[in-house]
């Protein structure tokens, strides 16, 4: 009985520290997520930060040219006439040809890991190309210019001159001497580089297929072709297309391997064996000689646009994923 | 006639798997070829100097070490700056704003920002840090590597808190731990090799970006530890030297390149590695 007296009244007496306590811990637990909370509010304000401040950059360069600047290919700094034209159409044509060869690869791979590699090379294999994936740009870069370019201009480019060259209309695509450097050359490059990331994302898709969907199909008699093509394929469409597009955002954007290939000429060519330029090339290659003013403008105005029309591609891979995940 | 259609069906088959096959092989050769002369090329060259001298003129025997040191520097910053906000605005989106608004928007533009070109946040840093004080610096690199890196590891922290089982959570509140305390002591231990993985992806990606530090740490070919000055890296160098005309810096840069290589290629097996089920769990 006094024991309990005595208890109830140390209790007592420590309700104050208790209270203290508590409240100390309620400060540091709302300190905690206010920390959290901004933290994720900086990650807001860096997107938004990057295209206003792209904006103001390059508002002298749309004043000055208007709508000029997106179609021009003009590019003379001594007469400060400046146009993205060449750049933007390098940009469109390499990501093209490099989507063209990179995302039928890149499926064929996620295809061979999902339903034809033996279960023993399956992780080997996945992590091959996910290392590939992981190779940095730059490395593709002096890969490109030491070995591939030679390549390019010794055997592909001659050979494509005198085969498809010939033929009309094609033939316009494929005319002019193998410099080695080119379209070509760097949307080859840029395909290599893709691949990795159609392969990972399909494949991550190709995996949400119900196993039962797919046992059934193989159960009515289909070959593992007509399972892809009916069943794995159709079911994953929205996934795969939001992958290929993510595939797209990189190849837009990307520098260094294209800087060291593609010959770096503001110019518009019919061939894509031609020497040209792409928006980040350009970026790249001539920021450092540009003077403060309209040539610094104009290239930030070119990465502006390069951020717009990256930002619409990857938005809407975005919202095709988002899509996919709410299915499943 | 029913065996004619099951022949073209097998023969169709075959024809699309075989293409799979060959795309495999595609896939598999060009790495095979790129990490070939990688070793061919780079190997070579690798000796003593290369870590102990720093870049010097054509003619005059150099190193990288002024490189070497300049990329571990400016890395360095980035993970100091993006760690702490990935992994705080990862918890947040995981924790806090599960299902908050916020949370969508915040999910979808950093999810923008992990595939957004490199070229376009050097850019940037270059508008908002380069001007303003009027000269490249190593900070300026270091920021620009950070707004690369957090939102990889944002990612990977929103998606390894998510594998957290809420009845761990339940528990430790149902002893009347606070959030922010059951967060730190249960959520963030249960996941976290999850966590270190997704911050050695992010090193191993910063170490590889040249194009956003091309107009913010600028490169520099002397030694130099000063955060506020130009400072070299390994890809700027790479990047320098492989246009170069004379054979001792293309050596020197593809030395650069393997050493850039292996230790990005490195970290991603370690990241792998620990990121995978350990025998025995699950």
């Amino acid at each position: 009985m006094t024991a309990t007296a005595i208890e109830t009244m140390t209790v007592e007496a420590k309700a104050p520290d208790r209270a203290r306590a508590l409240g100390r811990m309620r400060t540091a637990d709302s300190g905690f997520r206010i920390m959290t909370l901004a933290a994720a509010l900086i990650v807001l304000a860096l997107l938004l930060g990057v295209a206003i401040s792209l904006f103001i950059g390059s508002l002298p360069a749309f004043k000055a040219f208007g709508w000029h600047f997106f179609i021009s290919d003009a590019w003379s700094p001594p007469k400060q006439r400046f146009g993205a034209g060449a750049a933007i159409y390098g940009t469109l044509v390499t990501s093209f040809i490099a989507m063209l060869i990179g995302v039928p690869v890149g499926l064929g791979i996620a295809v061979f890991l999902t339903e034809l590699c033996p279960p023993m090379l399956r992780r080997p294999i996945g992590i091959a190309i996910e290392l590939l994936a992981g190779i940095p740009s730059i490395i593709f870069g002096i890969w490109g210019v030491y070995y591939f370019r030679p390549f390019m201009q010794d055997y592909l480019q001659p050979l494509l001159i005198h085969t498809l060259g010939n033929v009309p209309l094609i033939g316009y695509l494929f005319a002019g001497p193998p410099f080695g450097y080119g379209l070509l050359t760097a949307s080859l490059v840029l395909a290599v580089m893709i691949l990795p990331f159609v392969t990972a994302i399909s494949r991550d898709v190709f995996e949400t297929v119900p196993p039962v969907l797919k046992e059934a199909a193989y159960g009515v008699g289909c070959t593992t072709f007509e399972v892809v093509g009916n069943i794995v394929l159709p079911y994953t469409r929205v996934g795969v297309i939001g992958g290929v597009m993510l595939a797209l955002g990189r190849a837009l954007g990307e520098t260094m391997a294209v800087t060291f290939v593609i010959g770096n000429a503001p110019h518009i060519h019919a061939s894509i064996l031609g020497q040209g330029t792409t928006i980040s090339a350009m970026i790249a290659n001539t920021f450092a000689d540009a003077d403060p003013g309209l040539f610094t403008s104009s290239l930030l105005a070119m990465g502006f646009t390069l951020f717009v029309i990256t930002f619409i591609v990857l938005a809407a891979a975005r919202l095709m994923l988002a899509r996919l995940e709410q299915r499943g | 006639m029913a065996n004619s259609l099951y022949v073209g069906r097998r023969a169709r088959n075959s024809f699309w798997a075989a293409l799979c096959y060959a795309a495999t092989g595609f896939g598999l050769l060009w790495l095979a070829l790129i990490l070939g002369a990688l070793l061919w090329k780079g190997a070579g060259g690798l000796s003593l100097d290369v870590f102990t001298k720093v870049t010097a003129p054509p003619g005059v025997k150099g190193g990288l070490l002024n490189s070497i040191v300049g990329s571990l520097i400016v890395t360095a910053i980035g993970l100091a700056l993006a760690a702490p906000i990935g992994i705080l605005a990862g918890t947040y989106l995981a924790e806090y704003g599960r299902h908050s608004k916020l949370s969508i928007v915040i999910r979808f533009v950093n999810d923008i920002l992990l595939s957004a070109p490199s070229i376009v946040i050097g850019l940037f840093v270059y508008q908002f840090c380069v001007v303003p004080v009027g000269h490249f610096s190593a900070a300026a690199g270091g920021f620009a590597l950070a707004i690369i890196a957090a939102p990889i590891i944002v990612r990977t922290t929103e998606d390894m808190l998510g594998l957290v089982p809420n009845t761990l959570r339940e528990a430790a509140s149902s002893l009347g731990m606070p959030r922010s305390l059951v967060i730190r002591n249960v959520a963030y231990r249960a996941v976290m090799s999850g966590l270190v993985t997704g911050v050695l992806l992010a090193v191993a990606r910063m170490a590889g970006e040249t194009a956003p530090l091309i107009f913010t740490a600028l490169g520099n070919s002397l030694f130099s530890v000063n955060l506020t000055q130009p400072m070299s890296s390994l890809p700027l160098i790479i990047y320098e030297f492989a246009r170069s005309p004379y054979p001792d810096q293309q050596k020197l840069a593809w030395t650069g390149a393997l050493i850039v290589t292996v230790a990005v290629l490195g970290l991603s097996i370690v990241a792998r590695v620990m990121a995978a089920p350990k025998r025995g769990e699950r």
